[in-house]
């Protein structure tokens, strides 16, 4: 049977902007809200939409990505005829190449598309924390006629300039689209959420794989080419929380969000957000521990004071020890003493005894994976403190 | 280990927790925030390399089934051989009346083994065993039956097996629910027996209608066959009743016992939920306790187990209990020594109070 909807997800980005958290480790690969990583919410969005087969294409640190996807099974992936398929470049005998855009990381990989023959092809970014129904945006593509709908959300007309914006009619087909516009026309932004009818996808990736000249960007050449061409594209307009969390602020960010409550429900039953659970039994809260307004995982250990955190999997909190507003990826020690305001630590990073990192008021502060901060050390406010720069 | 096989007998002392398997078998029991009773048993198995595992349940298996699936969580969903569910052979006698009997039931999925080794067990231990050394001992002294077994003192063990060896390790005597004083070799239920050997006392046993292990093979076979023991002495509580099960519940506070229990080289397993993690509230008053993802604390706890998807809310106290997953306590109960089951909804304002020596204990789905 033809496949309805084939997902491809875009898992090869660096997250420069995250720093030492994406040093050896993709973006879509850090671990986000306690239990997850950034991916689990397109893949568990592409399940619960009911999309089987998910093409992921990787290209920067694969290794830790591949591993934690494995055969999709926590994203109930493994599936007959379809399932989850990391996607790395490949050489063939037309040369090789690295994924050099969006679009020709896409256009690499049409063959493994059309394996599938699906009607439809969405195309993800993995740089996302949302929930969003792919069934319901195809219902409206096919509605529309359209040869690809892009999802779009309602941003302040403020900070539309840092997206790209799109300009539709009344009748929701896109008329324009501007990217980073200085003095933006529209408070749409394009979220990179795209559906194809697949013929219009191959058509135009080849197209734009012909031309020398293209940076082989589905935002600044193919959507515009095909608004040239005169296809008819919809713009399907997203209501919920969409947060990009490519820098340490927004980051942050988001996990304070998840902490005051926002439209981000994860204890939805109805649309779980699925991932790999590490193996731990419940964490344990000692006499003398103080948890309030947090979220804590399995695996952890508190004797400490815990106020408005995110604790992961693993994570330690000695005796004495005070952990505020802050976020502790996997495996974490805060060893006794030690106090955290406003900070991101990554994963398996130690935090010697007494040392102070971060401030109440100040900037967010990075304290990158395996990184050891010593003990009665002092880390200024909106430090980022690598593996290798040890303080 | 290709060629040994687990066998494990799911309703074996059903009866010492009437309340707690009054809907499951002993095996189903929850345990421990996340677990299930089986899995420490069923871990211990795939940590020592056995992934060739039979369960063989009596009745009211369905929790159980629906717990192990496949057996994928215990990395058992395999090819060649992996986790099979053998539900009972009833036959004209009914449903198996001794551990004999429930393996007679399977004879034919033991044959058709190739093992040399089989791993005999029940699911009413909770204990983190590394079967390797076991098996290791048993092959080299060259037993036919080699026993595992902990030391404790009698009185604290409901029904219980007590061994005496002699000088070289053979079973020299074994008393059943001994009235001794002391520590002694409490027999953990857990037994290593050559295959072929396994094979033959079936057939013996049942062609003399005998059905128990203990009574028809180790009290009667004690002097001709070369049985010894192996001591485990780890954490290990057996299962003999509802305070013990508080108790056993309790000692996972401290951190001698979980580090004994869930060493990070050898894991227990269970079935994966996807629950979100625990969520404190600005009331929230923690000390002392076991919390699972999927928790809401807004209250009070302390010397607590909360299972996975239990709610506490504000002004709620709770003292000495253990809340089976998705136990909901409304805003300024307070409890003490309660042991709630699944899905129990205890309404704003209520006081329970059982005592550390006798738990109370409210069934599974009640709504107070």
């Amino acid at each position: 049977m033809r496949k309805k909807m084939l997902a491809m997800l875009l898992a090869g980005g660096q997250g420069s902007r995250l720093y030492a958290l994406t040093k050896d480790l993709a973006k879509p690969a850090v671990p986000f809200g306690g239990k997850y990583r950034i991916i689990d919410f397109p893949l568990s969005n592409c399940v619960n939409s009911g999309i089987d087969t998910v093409g992921i294409l990787t290209q920067y640190e694969p290794f830790e990505l591949s591993q934690y996807i494995g055969n999709g099974q926590p994203w109930d992936l493994d599936r007959m005829g379809g399932g989850a398929f990391v996607l790395p470049p490949y050489q063939r005998n037309t040369g090789r190449d690295w994924y050099k855009g969006t679009a020709n990381a896409i256009y690499q990989n049409l063959r493994f598309i059309e394996r599938y023959d699906p009607e439809y092809v969405v195309i993800l970014s993995g740089d996302h924390i949302y929930k969003m129904d792919y069934a319901a945006m195809l219902e409206k593509h096919i509605e529309k006629g359209a040869a690809v709908t892009v999802a779009a959300l309602k941003v302040p007309l403020s900070e539309a300039s840092r997206f790209g914006v799109i300009i539709a009619n009344e009748e929701g087909y896109i008329t324009e689209f501007e990217e980073k516009p200085a003095n933006p026309r529209s408070d749409l932004a394009s979220m990179g959420i795209y559906i194809f009818s697949a013929d219009k996808l191959s058509k135009y990736l080849t197209e734009d794989e012909a031309d020398p000249e293209s940076e082989n960007d589905f935002g600044k050449n193919v959507l515009p080419n095909m608004l040239e061409a005169g296809e008819k594209m919809a713009v399907y307009a997203f209501e919920g929380y969409w947060k990009d969390v490519g820098t340490v602020d927004s980051l942050w960010e988001a996990h304070m969000d998840l902490i005051d409550g926002s439209d981000l429900d994860l204890y939805d039953n109805s649309w779980k957000i699925y991932s790999r659970s590490p193996v731990m039994p419940p964490h344990m809260v000692e006499a003398g521990a103080e948890i309030k307004g947090s979220m804590v995982t399995e695996g952890c250990t508190v004797g400490g004071k815990v106020e408005r955190s995110v604790l992961f999997a693993g994570v330690t909190v000695e005796k004495g020890a005070e952990v505020k507003e802050s976020i502790v990826m996997p495996g974490a020690t805060v060893k006794a003493g030690a106090r955290l305001y406003k900070t991101i630590v990554g994963e398996n990073a130690v935090i010697g005894e007494k040392a102070i990192v971060g401030t109440d008021e100040g900037k967010v502060t990075l304290i990158g994976p395996e990184a050891v901060v010593v003990d009665e050390a002092t880390v200024e406010a909106g430090a980022i403190v690598g593996k290798e720069e040890a303080k | 280990m290709r060629d040994v096989l687990g066998i494990i007998v799911c309703n074996m002392h059903d009866d010492l927790v009437p309340q707690l398997t009054a809907n499951r078998t002993l095996g189903s029991i929850p345990f421990g925030g996340r677990y299930r009773m089986i899995d420490f048993a069923l871990s211990n198995m795939t940590n020592s390399g056995i992934y060739d595992v039979g369960l063989v349940p009596s009745k009211n298996y369905q929790s159980l089934m629906n717990h192990v699936g496949n057996g994928q969580e215990w990395d058992m969903s395999r090819k060649n051989g992996g986790l099979s569910i053998l539900p009972p052979y009833a036959g004209a006698r009914g449903v198996y009346r001794g551990r004999m009997e429930a393996l007679y039931g399977i004879r034919e999925y033991i044959k058709a083994s190739d093992a040399k080794t089989v791993v005999l067990s029940d699911s009413d231990v909770v204990a983190n065993i590394d079967l390797r050394p076991v098996i290791r001992q048993h092959e080299e002294s060259g037993a036919d039956i080699t026993l595992v077994y902990k030391r404790s003192e009698v009185f604290r063990e409901k029904k219980c097996a007590a061994l005496f060896f002699n000088e070289c390790g053979k079973l020299l005597d074994l008393y059943l629910n001994p009235e001794l004083e002391g520590t002694q070799n409490i027999y953990l239920d857990i037994a290593i027996i050559k295959k072929p050997l396994l094979d033959e006392l079936i057939a013996e046993c049942a062609s003399k209608n005998e059905h128990s292990f203990v009574n028809s093979v180790l009290m009667q076979k004690k002097g001709v066959l070369n049985i010894r023991g192996y001591l485990f002495d780890g954490y290990c509580n057996k299962l003999t009743g509802l305070r013990n099960y508080l108790d056993a519940s309790l000692a996972l506070l401290q951190p001698e016992v979980r580090k004994s229990l869930f060493p990070a080289e050898r894991p227990i397993y269970t079935r994966v939920r996807d629950q979100v993690s625990a969520k404190y509230g600005e009331n929230a008053k923690v000390s002392e306790s076991l919390v699972t993802d999927g928790c809401h604390v807004d209250g009070e706890i302390e010397k607590t187990v909360l299972f996975r998807g239990a709610t506490v809310e504000k002004d709620a106290k709770v003292k000495g209990c253990v809340l089976m997953h998705n136990t909901f306590v409304g805003e300024g109960c307070d409890l003490q020594w309660v042991i709630t089951d699944k899905n129990v909804v205890i309404p704003a304002g209520t006081h329970l109070a059982g005592s550390e020596k006798y738990p109370l204990y409210i069934p599974k789905d009640t709504v107070l």
